[in-house]
């Protein structure tokens, strides 16, 4: 499939790049995006529903489960995502992909859960009394007057978590999924073709996350702009 | 190899949790840990000397000094770190004939990613205070240097401290990357320690890997607390 290696024969050599290698390995390296983004769109989606669960018990005060929600909180925001990869797939020998979203998920969640609770107590708590005695129900307060107003302040923080996590899904090739960094580092170690295998990954997270950023930073802009009569 | 002190062959009575306990095993791990500390504290030492010098400079709305140092910034921050490792592991190694040992290639990335990373702290921090801050010095007559050392330093060190502590933390959660580019650190060496005993017992793997998830806590929690503690009492919020 590939063309055979064609070893560095000097200083001459620094950038001919094999053009039709790079084009060659792009349907490779397209594939890995696709699973590289299924499983940051997983994780982060999960993360976003343990961090919201999480803020919402610590916001409510909820009886017992302060401690252990506090609990998993430093514990996923203190560990690095490789070694809790580790611990799932080697330790615990979950499966490559459920292992990934589940540790994705497991780190995302505790940074999820800090930048909702901002969110969360940056609306009055004279807001819940309000709503309840205009006989909303609790269920309606929540999510139809707080959670609305905490979304809005926590936008910049959980924009950076959800470029931080799609960053972070960069090591999931740790565990034996084929992802961009996998991809590119079979080129090397298969082909030599360390240059061009290196520009393609560049590359595809430039496309990968650029978009993303810019995207986020735009929502940013506009969410500045909301303000509720304060 | 170092002979271990448990015959290898005997199937494990503990679950595993004996090979964790081997003392031999545990100065292995000891050692692992030292590699894995010496390169975040270099990355850290540099993060911080640089970090200051280039945000101080970035307070300077000059384009010639925005510019360079909005690329690099961003640059930096744009793809994972990994690919960082990876370019100047292997990149630079096959096109310019660097080849750098893995611990000089992380300390290279770490400490660059945390350069533009405290960089960008030093200069939020100063320049998120107040412009009556420094009016309402010079009305009282203050020089410029009295300003800075009076007025702005202490205010933008109460932000700039809690959250360069941060980032050391975030340095040392990103060191486990070294394993990808054959260091042998803590992690690498939990893997080899669960290699040898693969066969005899497999559960090993659980109690080392959930060890090595315990020293980052033990290593990442307490700095954080810190970080946080000075947040409280300096009341900056994060």
């Amino acid at each position: 499939m590939m063309p055979p290696v064609s070893y560095a024969t000097g200083a001459c050599k620094v950038f001919s790049l094999d053009y039709a290698n790079m084009l060659e390995s792009a349907p490779l390296f397209a594939r890995a995006a696709l699973t590289t983004l299924k499983i940051s769109t997983a994780g982060i989606a999960l993360a976003l529903i343990i961090g919201l669960a999480c803020a919402f018990l610590l916001y409510l005060r909820i009886p017992l489960a302060g401690r252990p929600v506090r609990a998993y909180i430093e514990l996923s925001r203190n560990t690095p995502l490789l070694v809790q990869l580790f611990l799932l797939h080697f330790g615990l020998k979950v499966d490559a992909m459920p292992c990934s979203v589940a540790a994705l998920a497991f780190l995302g969640g505790g940074y999820m859960a800090e930048a909702l609770r901002g969110g969360l107590e940056a609306v009055e708590r004279a807001q819940i009394e309000s709503a309840l005695s205009l006989g909303l129900s609790r269920w309606q307060t929540l999510c139809f007057v707080i959670l609305p107003q905490a979304l809005i302040v926590a936008v910049p923080a959980l924009g950076a978590n959800v470029i931080f996590l799609l960053k972070e899904t960069s090591v999931v090739s740790v565990v034996a999924v084929t992802d961009i960094v996998a991809v590119a580092k079979d080129l090397i170690s298969l082909y030599y073709e360390t240059t061009e295998a290196l520009i393609m990954l560049v590359l595809v997270y430039l496309v990968l996350l650029l978009p993303i950023c810019l995207a986020i930073r735009h929502l940013e802009r506009r969410v500045k702009h909301v303000a509720f009569g304060n | 190899m170092s002979p271990s002190a448990i015959d290898p062959t005997a199937i494990s009575a503990l679950g595993g949790l004996d090979v964790l306990l081997d003392a031999n095993n545990l100065q292995r791990l000891a050692e692992g840990l030292l590699v894995t500390l010496k390169v975040a504290a270099s990355s850290i030492l540099i993060a911080l000397a640089l970090g200051i010098v280039i945000g101080l400079i970035a307070l300077s709305r000059r384009r010639i000094v925005q510019v360079p140092y909005r690329l690099f910034l961003e640059t930096v921050r744009i793809v994972p770190q990994i690919v960082w490792l990876f370019i100047v592991f292997f990149g630079l190694a096959k096109l310019f004939g660097w080849s750098w040992s893995g611990e000089t290639s992380g300390i290279l990335v770490f400490g660059l990613w945390g350069t533009a990373e405290m960089a960008d702290l030093v200069r939020a921090s100063v320049s998120s205070l107040p412009a009556h801050q420094t009016q309402s010095a010079q009305a009282l007559g203050l020089s410029r240097m009295q300003i800075y050392r009076h007025v702005l330093v202490p205010q933008a060190l109460r932000r700039l401290i809690p959250a360069s502590i941060n980032l050391a933390t975030r340095i040392i959660k990103t060191t486990p990357l070294l394993v990808l580019i054959t260091v042998v650190e803590v992690l690498k060496v939990g893997q080899q320690i669960i290699e040898t005993r693969l066969l005899t017992t497999p559960a090993a793997a659980f109690w080392i890997y959930g060890f090595i998830f315990f020293i980052y806590f033990a290593i990442c929690y307490p700095v954080s607390l810190s970080s946080r503690w000075l947040e409280e009492r300096w009341n900056v919020g994060g």
